[in-house]
C-alpha cells in the first residue's frame, strides 16, 4: 500500500537531513499515529506521501506507484486518491459548508448530479446536516475541521492524511473528530496521523511509528506516546 | 472543464486586483496601438510605392527657350531608347494644374506662382530604374533644350527611408511598451496567484489538473490582453478620424499621400488582438510556470 525504502529527505538550506534513511510498510485500512517533536520529520514524511516533495534517496511508493519516477502531470491522479486534513482546516472563507465540499469535486471534474447526491451524505456522516448553508466563521473549531474532514472523504480517497488535526482543538472536540477519523479508517481507508497528542495516541492503542532526528526511533502496533508511561 | 466555474474565477481575479488589471490593460493597449501605427505605415508605405515608383522615375526638364525641332528630336529619342519603357509629355499648363491641384491647401502659394513658372517636361518610365545614369548621359543638361534630367527615384528613396524610419521608430517604442506590458501581466498574475493560494493551494492537495488550476489565470491575462487589443484598435479609428482624415486631408486628396483606408484598419484589427491575446496568455503560462507553485 505505502512504502518506503530507505528514504532521506535533504532541504538545501539544512545540513540536517529531514528524514534519514527511512524505511517502513503501511497495509491497506491500517490506523498509523505518526509521532515526534517538532522537527523530527512527521511533516516531510506526509509531504513525501503527497509527492509534493521528492526524496533525495530512496524510493516512496503509494498504492502501487513508484513517486520517483511518476511524471508531474501524473501527480493530480495520485492526489485523487488521497485526502488531507490539516491543524488549520484550510476552509474557504468565502463559501458555505457544502460549497467548500463540493470544491474539492468540482475541481476535478465530477458531474453536477454526483456532486449534489454525495456531499449531503458525507456531511450527514461528520455530523454536519443542517449546516451545509453555514460559512467556515460561523462555526466552532471542530465543526470546521468536520467540515476538511468530509472535503478530504468525500471522493473516497485510500488514504487519508492528517496532520496535527487535534492541534488547535479541545479535548473533548478532539475526542469527536477520532471518532469520525476512526469511523472512516473502518470503511477501509488508511488514516495516517501526525500528532503531538498523547491522550488520543494513549487511548486510541494504534500502531505508533515515532520519529527522532528524521529516524524512526519505534515502529510498534497498539502503542501508545511515550515508552513506560 | 465547468466553465461557469472557471469564467467567475476570472470574473474574482480581475475585480481582485483591479488597478494592477487596468495598468496591465493601458500598456498592452499602448503597445499594441503603436504596432497598429507601424503596421499601417508599413502598409502606407508600399501603397505609396505603387503609387510613385509605377508612374515616374526620370523627369526630364525641358528649358523655356526650347524650339519644337529640339522637343521632338528629345520625344524620337525616347521612343527609340531600349532603356525606355513609357513616356508622357507634360506642357506648361499641364504642370501648372498639377501643381494647383497637388497644393490647394496653401492658395497663397498658388497665387504667387505664375502660371509659365512650371517648366514643361518628359515623365519616363524606365524598364529598369537602376540605370537612370545611363540615360540621364543620354541628355546632358543645359544642352539641346534639356533643362535638367532629375532621378525622381533618388528623391523617392529619401522620402521612402524616412518613411521607414517612422516606421520602424513607432515599432522599436511599441516593442519597448510590450516588454513593460509583459513584466506587469507578469506581475499581475503573481498577484492573482498570491491572492487565491487558498484555492489554489486546496485545488492542488484535491488532485485538480495542472490545466484547471492555471486555466483562470492564463484567460484572466488573455482578457486583458483583448480589452488591450480592443482600446488599441478604438485608438487606431480615433487618430484615422481626428488626425489623419483632418490634418492630412489636403496631400491626401492631391494623391501625395496614400490616405488610410478602414479596410486597412479592418486588416490589421485581427492581428493586433490575436498578438493582445496571445502574447499575455504566453506570459501568464510561462510566470505560472517558473514563478507560482499551483
Amino acid at each position: 500500500m505505502i512504502e518506503l525504502q530507505h528514504v532521506t529527505k535533504l532541504y538545501p538550506a539544512s545540513a540536517r537531513p529531514a528524514l534519514d534513511d527511512v524505511s517502513t510498510e503501511i497495509d491497506k485500512g491500517e490506523f498509523v499515529f505518526l509521532i515526534g517533536s517538532s522537527g523530527s520529520g512527521k511533516s516531510t514524511f506526509l509531504r513525501l506521501l503527497l509527492k509534493e516533495d521528492d526524496p533525495t534517496r530512496g524510493t516512496v511508493v503509494v498504492n502501487g506507484k513508484t513517486l520517483n519516477t511518476m511524471s508531474k502531470w501524473q501527480v493530480p491522479k495520485l492526489r485523487r486518491t488521497m485526502g488531507c486534513v490539516f491543524q488549520d482546516f484550510r476552509l474557504l472563507r468565502n463559501r458555505t459548508v457544502a460549497e467548500n465540499v463540493a470544491f474539492a469535486l468540482e475541481v476535478i471534474n465530477k458531474p453536477h448530479r454526483t456532486i449534489k447526491r454525495v456531499v449531503p451524505e458525507v456531511l450527514e456522516m461528520v455530523g454536519l446536516e443542517g449546516k451545509a448553508a453555514r460559512l467556515p466563521h460561523e462555526l466552532s473549531g471542530g465543526e470546521q475541521q468536520r467540515v476538511a474532514i468530509a472535503r478530504a472523504f468525500v471522493n473516497r480517497p485510500l488514504v487519508l492524511l492528517a496532520d496535527e488535526p487535534t492541534g488547535n482543538l479541545d479535548p473533548e472536540t478532539s475526542e469527536g473528530i477520532m471518532l469520525l477519523l476512526e469511523r472512516i479508517n473502518r470503511t477501509g481507508t488508511t488514516v495516517i496521523m501526525a500528532t503531538h497528542d498523547y491522550h488520543i495516541v494513549d487511548s486510541m492503542r494504534r500502531r505508533v511509528i515515532e520519529l527522532n532526528g528524521g529516524q524512526i526511533t519505534r515502529d510498534q502496533s497498539r502503542g501508545v506516546y511515550g515508552v513506560g508511561r | 472543464m465547468r466553465v461557469n466555474f472557471v469564467l467567475s474565477e476570472v470574473a474574482t481575479g480581475l475585480r481582485r486586483n483591479l488597478t494592477m488589471t487596468v495598468a496591465m490593460i493601458l500598456t498592452t493597449a499602448i503597445s499594441l496601438g503603436l504596432m497598429g501605427t507601424g503596421l499601417l505605415i508599413a502598409g502606407m508605405i508600399s501603397d505609396m510605392k505603387e503609387i510613385y515608383y509605377d508612374k515616374v522615375q526620370v523627369s526630364i526638364f525641358l528649358a523655356d527657350d526650347v524650339t519644337d525641332e529640339q522637343r521632338t528630336a528629345i520625344e524620337t529619342q525616347l521612343s527609340d531608347s531600349p532603356e525606355v519603357a513609357s513616356f508622357v509629355y507634360e506642357s506648361k499648363e499641364e504642370a501648372y494644374e498639377r501643381f494647383q491641384q497637388q497644393f490647394s491647401q496653401q492658395p497663397e502659394l498658388v497665387e504667387n506662382t505664375p502660371p509659365d513658372a512650371l517648366p514643361e517636361s518628359f515623365r519616363v518610365e524606365l524598364v529598369n530604374p537602376e540605370r537612370y545614369s545611363v540615360v540621364a548621359a543620354e541628355f546632358p543638361n543645359g544642352q539641346n533644350g534639356v533643362d535638367q534630367v532629375r532621378d525622381e527615384g533618388d528623391f523617392l528613396d529619401r522620402l521612402f527611408s524616412l518613411l521607414n524610419g517612422a516606421r520602424n521608430a513607432t515599432i522599436a517604442v511599441a516593442v519597448v511598451q510590450a516588454l513593460a506590458a509583459l513584466l506587469l501581466i507578469s506581475n499581475t498574475i503573481q498577484l492573482a496567484a498570491f491572492n487565491r493560494r487558498n484555492e489554489t493551494n486546496i485545488m492542488r492537495l484535491v488532485g485538480a489538473s495542472r490545466w484547471y488550476t492555471q486555466l483562470p489565470f492564463i484567460l484572466e491575462a488573455a482578457l486583458a490582453g483583448l480589452i488591450g487589443a480592443l482600446l488599441a484598435v478604438g485608438g487606431l479609428v480615433l487618430t484615422k478620424v481626428l488626425f489623419v482624415d483632418k490634418t492630412l486631408a489636403g496631400p491626401i486628396k492631391a494623391g501625395i499621400i496614400p490616405p488610410v483606408d478602414w479596410s486597412a484598419i479592418a486588416t490589421i484589427s485581427p492581428i493586433i488582438a490575436a498578438a493582445g491575446v496571445g502574447l499575455a496568455a504566453v506570459a501568464a503560462y510561462v510566470t505560472l510556470r517558473l514563478y507560482v507553485r499551483l
